[in-house]
């Protein structure tokens, strides 16, 4: 039985539409992961001696500090982006195939995440090293080990808990935000109280079968939940409630970039994967953070400033933009049917993405914080992004051929099937241009010539556009067939 | 009002369409019938411009549809879901479509008006986006859809299909008022033979892309149709 699902799996892989891009996924994908499993031996090493030489005390204690904190990261971690254990249901619901065994496989799945496995990089030499240089037993390091194999699949599970239901999302954040700020302004630690727990895993014996009872118990809770819901009008079927028609009349002072317009303000408003672009972008706002504080000394370069500023700025416009004309692909024969020139189309996503920079632009002030020559860099990012970047982004979505799914708002971290050669080599050209724009003035003048390089960059991107728009639209138009045709293959 | 010259579309080694000429005059409707795989959704995606031709031209209105885009103004569609924005109310998606066809919101609203029957009370003010509709109130807003703006060419592909019986009947008297009207060339594909010979004045068969029959319809059309899909020598 299980065998058959397997090879559901493999088909749907290998006879996806977008199977090149998949493929280059799947490689990016392990590249990252490779990388991510040598650092974790590394830091094993490097951290067992680390403490053991340098700080002189045992490495066990200071580890059993820290778990907490490597438990709430790894839940954070899986819960952004570890996949939720998904097969096409549909088709197999009314089959004679035991429901059970269908959740059982699913869940099951989830068991060899890349997850559970890649801490065994760390821990494993760590507790080599603990039993050869930091003299602790054998027969307790295994049951440390033990312990923390069942944390992993407690915090596997949980991750599927807190996907399923929301509400526990919201308790177990405000849980740790309250934890947080009490351990930031030093009222309370939470590790003197966790450390002793992870210390009984070997200390007293029997309560390293605490977390895999847990697991244990929680696998068979989400089993519940997930039964449940294994009917069309639960999980499959999307809930309606009820809503009002807007008419947005305000926006009408735009002309007939006001009718897209109207129409992209309320994709945003409505759809799940539209309004978590929305937030990443509230995020991008917070780039600055790692750039403009004297404590981050590694990003002080000089040239890093212009970067900060057009991310901060641009959030938005980056995220919305590279996935203009995709936004559009569940009605995009509707578009392309209509007596609509592709410049007003443009044209009016254009406006959006400057409309949206401006806000973030004013958000920004916030930065004057860090001195006036940090919110001037955000402005001249700003200028940047709406003369030049804006075009860009443009021209790179005439080559994303991802169809969106607008309901769904777990891809918004991952959406790496988007992600071609061209649109990549776009997208670099987006942060490296205004650096070396900046460089270039820098190196002759000084910050102030860099800066006016980099506006009138912008500057002359806003006058030209019109002329700019002719040659984006001539790319759509010849895109235009192969769009559709992509655009059709739902995923 | 639709002149069609040695169109074929092939993907590969197969060819899915084949039709050396075809003439449709202004006024005209025209019932496309034909089985699975005859080409009928490609032809008319080729006619909307929405697939890239491997030969041959297709003039609207005097404009051959892959140079020129003046069709778009005077021809309007519903092939599929793909024609409806799911996150709009209907209102919403009407008023839209009327905005990119230069019509303002009481113009929509009269021509709605005239709908209020076919709708049944289950289109409008319902506070329910599109995509929480069921398959066949979609599908009505979406053929209704395609009669704002006055337009001068309609092409339906599958209207009848997921629609209520009562709903068929309301759709066949709205299409046959739209058949007889000579400012509109109706197009529209069905399996339902039926139907369609009762709401169009000419019937062109389709078989795997090729063109097998045009005939004009008439006391026999029926009978004619029923033989051809169902010939005695099969039996």
């Amino acid at each position: 039985m299980y065998k058959h699902f397997i090879t559901l799996e493999k088909k749907s892989f290998w006879r996806s539409a977008s199977l090149s891009s998949e493929i280059l996924t799947k490689i990016l994908a392990w590249s990252g992961k490779v990388y991510v499993v040598g650092m974790m031996i590394l830091a094993s090493f490097i951290g067992f001696k680390y403490i053991d030489h340098e700080l002189c005390i045992n490495p066990l204690d200071v580890a059993n500090t820290f778990l907490i904190y490597w438990f709430i990261i790894d839940l954070i971690l899986r819960f952004i982006f570890q996949k939720m254990p998904m097969i096409n249901i549909k088709p197999l619901l009314i089959l004679p195939i035991n429901k059970k065994k269908i959740i059982f496989f699913a869940l099951g799945k989830t068991l060899f995440s890349f997850f559970n496995f890649v801490y065994a990089f760390f821990f494993i030499p760590f507790s080599i090293l603990l039993i050869v240089k930091g003299n602790v037993s054998i027969v307790d390091v295994l049951f440390w080990n033990f312990g923390l194999i069942g944390v992993v699949f407690f915090n596997n599970f949980f991750n599927i808990l807190l996907n399923k239901k929301n509400h526990i999302v919201y308790i177990f954040a405000l849980v740790i935000l309250i934890l947080g700020s009490l351990q930031y302004y030093e009222y309370f630690n939470i590790t003197q109280y966790t450390a002793p727990f992870f210390e009984g895993f070997y200390l007293s014996k029997f309560l390293t079968l605490l977390p895999v009872v847990l697991a244990i118990g929680l696998f068979f809770l989400v089993f519940a939940f997930t039964i449940k819901d294994v009917y069309l009008d639960t999980s499959v079927r999307l809930k309606s409630k009820k809503v009002k028609t807007e008419s947005l009349d305000w926006l009408n002072t735009f002309g007939r970039t006001a009718i897209f317009l109207k129409n992209d303000i309320k994709l945003i408003k409505r759809n799940k994967r539209a309004k978590a672009t929305v937030v990443l972008s509230v995020i991008f706002l917070f780039y600055g953070l790692l750039f403009f504080p004297d404590s981050m000394g590694a990003y002080k370069g000089p040239f890093f400033g212009i970067l900060a500023g057009v991310l901060i700025s641009g959030g938005f416009l980056l995220n919305f933009g590279q996935l203009v004309p995709s936004w559009d692909s569940s009605y995009y024969p509707l578009m392309m049917t209509q007596n609509i020139r592709y410049k007003e189309y443009l044209a009016s996503k254009w406006w959006l993405m400057v409309l949206i920079t401006g806000i973030t632009t004013i958000l920004g002030s916030g930065y004057l914080y860090f001195g006036w020559e940090a919110y001037l860099s955000v402005i001249v990012g700003a200028i940047f992004n709406m003369g030049v970047n804006s075009h860009i982004i443009l021209l790179s979505g005439a080559f994303t051929k991802t169809p969106i799914d607008l309901m769904s708002s777990r891809n918004v971290f991952g959406d790496m099937n988007a992600i071609n050669v061209k649109t990549l080599t776009l997208s670099m050209v987006i942060m490296v241009l205004p650096i070396v724009f900046y460089a270039i003035g820098h190196v002759i003048y000084g910050p102030p010539l860099g800066y006016v390089l980099v506006s009138l960059a912008g500057i002359a991107g806003l006058a030209f556009r019109n002329l700019v728009f002719d040659k984006i639209e001539k790319v759509y138009k010849s895109e235009k067939y192969v769009t559709i045709d992509a655009y059709k293959q739902k995923k | 009002m639709i002149e069609i010259q040695n169109i074929t579309k092939t993907y590969g080694a197969s060819t899915v369409l084949n039709i050396e000429h075809l003439l449709i005059n202004k006024g005209e409707s025209v019932g496309l019938v034909g089985n699975n795989g005859a080409g009928k959704t490609t032809f008319f995606s080729a006619l909307l411009d929405l697939i890239k031709l491997s030969t041959g031209t297709i003039q609207n209105n005097g404009n051959v549809v892959q140079e020129s885009e003046a069709w778009k103004s005077t021809t309007a569609a519903f092939i599929d879901e793909s024609f409806l924005i799911g996150y709009l109310t209907a209102e919403e998606y009407f008023y839209f479509i009327g905005e990119l066809r230069g019509q303002n919101k009481a113009t929509v609203d009269a021509l709605l008006s005239k709908y209020e029957t076919f709708f049944n009370g289950e289109i409008l003010k319902q506070k329910k986006y599109l995509r929480d509709l069921s398959k066949g109130n979609q599908k009505k807003a979406g053929i209704v859809a395609a009669f704002i703006g006055n337009p001068e060419v309609i092409i339906l592909d599958e209207p009848f299909a997921n629609l209520d019986p009562t709903t068929q009947i309301r759709l066949k008297q709205i299409l046959k008022e739209l058949a007889v009207d000579p400012k509109i060339t109706l197009l529209v594909s069905s399996h339902d033979l039926i139907h369609v010979t009762e709401v169009c004045d000419r019937i062109v068969v389709m078989d795997k892309g090729n063109l097998v029959k045009d005939i004009s319809t008439s006391v026999q059309t029926l009978k004619e149709l029923e033989e051809h899909f169902n010939p005695a020598h099969l039996i």
